[in-house]
């Protein structure tokens, strides 16, 4: 369903401030799996999403979502085949807007938008049905603006808008990250959920451990821009928390030596 | 009689202005200050057709075309060139007062005596009343050309309100109003926020140069200097309609903008009447803006104060 080929990104390049966000990253995601990037900060995992979002085009390197070389598409073209949520839950929908007016717009992701009324009393009872799934009471209060709800009740829209139309690919960035413990449980369930009945191929960058070991079937780590490990089927099922770590430490031990050094190193002892 | 009818008249051709900032200021949330050009590019091209025989319909719409054109270049600039929004509007603004005086040739043009787009009215009005021409209205005397054109400019404000509410409210409409909310859900929803940026400033500035159109026709001259202020004089209008009816849905901000923009022009006619000196109006005017835009803060902060106070007590 994606393929990344080769891709790397460097920001500020020939400045003090040079960063070598992505360096040559490879990696293929199957249809219908549900990934997990780990990473710690500055490991290069957002901008990994970003660059399959369409943020920036990366300086090498190809990107494939269903086949289709979308590496030069731009953002908004991408929204055809791509479905986002963003780490800030007043990210992903029009703030002054009713619920019903933002999940219209969701309904027709990366088509023509018409001349014709957009929400109709059909659009509307369309929107309550599946509003109320959420469990939220919000299918009463379809005509607030959205700016009225909360953080969690945000998010769980933005997914909802996400996938309304089936996504070739589901990105989420850290999606629960800025919400409460309550929200952040709610949401991360739902997310499972929707992407189970739905058969959704996601990526899902995430700084919660537990999270990363109960939602999705693969775990990808970062570290510097780079791949450094990779958790499928079998190995991923066995893997808890203090494994994660135990890798997050060794990653970070090995970049306190010289690299030629943990060159040796890796090559007499690892 | 007359002056208010007036007055009202001025007032529902300026609020095409005022619903075409509506766009800009309210929905895209686009400082545009290309308005007060375009507003005299309406004006000037109108009068220099009607001068040398043109239709006075073609005319009025040709300045509305004229005035997307110039509402686009402004969006260009601004989104393909990265160029500040006040900038580009500056920029435009400025090029369009040479573009107006190179279309007039002269800094004024006169409308006496020429057809305007109020011959249609004023023709089926006097035929209704068999050729007289005043009115007797409970003991007023109104003049019915007056009245006809206050007719039609009513039936086309309205019209033109109310296909804007049903615009507002298509699915390009709603994709339009949410670009002025959050760029970055519109991109995910695979809209080019860019393009819709500048069909909104290019549908406002058309709304505009219709306005400045109409004004000259209504006055009967276009000035190269008429559109000075225009857009702090919109933006007034806009607030005091907000403070009338609220914004709860599009068409109430639409209906709040028309009613607004007219009765600032009562206010200024009385003023005007009551001595004002007509050179100190955009002080006033800019005064006022200055106070509706403060003002809310203001009641904020003095209300946190007094219930900390009452809190201490």
């Amino acid at each position: 369903m994606l393929e990344i080929s080769g891709i790397s990104k460097t920001f500020f390049p020939q400045t003090v401030n040079e960063v070598k966000a992505l360096r040559q990253v490879d990696l293929r995601i199957e249809e219908g799996s549900f990934t997990a990037i780990i990473g710690t900060n500055g490991s290069g995992k957002s901008t990994l999403l970003n660059a399959i979002a369409g943020t920036f085009i990366p300086d090498d390197g190809i990107i494939r979502v269903d086949g289709k070389n979308i590496t030069e598409w731009s953002e908004y073209k991408r929204a055809q085949l791509i479905g986002r949520v963003f780490q800030n839950p007043f990210a992903g929908t029009a703030a002054d807007m009713s619920i019903a007016e933002n999940i219209v717009m969701a309904m027709r992701r990366g088509q023509s938008r018409p001349l014709t009324r957009a929400v109709t009393q059909k659009a509307k009872s369309e929107i309550a049905d599946r509003v109320r799934m959420l469990n939220m009471g919000l299918e009463d209060r379809l005509d607030n603006a959205i700016g009225t709800l909360s953080g969690g009740q945000r998010q769980a829209l933005t997914l909802l808008m996400a996938t309304w139309l089936k996504p070739k690919l589901l990105l989420l960035d850290e999606h629960t990250a800025a919400l409460d413990p309550k929200s952040a449980a709610k949401v991360a369930e739902l997310t499972k959920q929707i992407i189970e009945s739905e058969r959704l191929t996601a990526m899902m960058v995430t700084h919660s451990m537990q999270q990363a070991v109960d939602l999705p079937d693969r775990i990808v780590m970062m570290h510097r821009g780079q791949i450094v490990e990779d958790y499928q089927k079998e190995n991923k099922k066995r893997v808890r928390i203090p494994d994660l770590l135990d890798t997050f430490d060794r990653v970070q031990k090995r970049e306190l030596f010289d690299e030629t050094v943990a060159a040796l190193l890796t090559e007499q002892y690892f | 009689m007359n002056l208010i009818i007036g007055a009202f008249t001025i007032g529902l051709i300026l609020s095409l202005l005022s619903l075409g900032m509506l766009i800009s200021f309210r929905m895209i949330k686009f400082t545009d200050i290309t308005v007060d050009g375009s507003l005299t590019l309406g004006a000037a091209l109108t009068a220099v057709l009607i001068s040398s025989g043109w239709s006075p319909w073609v005319a009025t719409f040709l300045a509305f075309i004229a005035g997307m054109a110039a509402g686009s270049i402004t969006g260009v600039l601004y989104t393909k060139f990265k160029i500040q929004e006040i900038l580009a509007g500056i920029l435009m603004m400025t090029a369009l007062y040479s573009v107006n005086l190179r279309i007039m040739g002269r800094s004024n043009i006169p409308l006496l005596d020429t057809k305007t787009v109020s011959e249609i009215p004023e023709k089926l009005l006097l035929d209704f009343t068999d050729g007289n021409k005043n009115l007797l209205f409970f003991g007023w005397q109104v003049s019915l050309i007056d009245l006809a054109v206050f007719i039609s400019s009513l039936i086309l404000c309205a019209l033109i309100g109310w296909l804007l509410n049903k615009f507002l409210l298509t699915h390009f409409g709603t994709v339009l109003r949410a670009t002025g909310n959050n760029v970055q859900m519109v991109r995910a929803q695979g809209v080019n926020n860019n393009k819709m940026i500048i069909f909104s400033l290019a549908l406002s500035n058309g709304l505009v140069a219709l306005s400045g159109a109409l004004l000259a026709q209504y006055q009967g001259f276009a000035d190269v200097q008429m559109g000075i202020g225009m857009m702090v004089w919109g933006l007034a209008s806009i607030i005091i309609g907000e403070a009338l009816v609220g914004k709860t849905t599009i068409g109430i901000a639409i209906a709040g903008t028309i009613l607004g923009t007219i009765l600032f022009r009562l206010l200024i006619a009385i003023a005007l009447r009551w001595g004002l000196n007509p050179n100190d109006l955009k002080l006033v005017t800019a005064l006022f803006v200055f106070a509706a835009l403060v003002a809310p803060q203001w009641f904020k902060s003095l209300h946190k104060k007094l219930s900390k106070n009452s809190h201490h007590a």
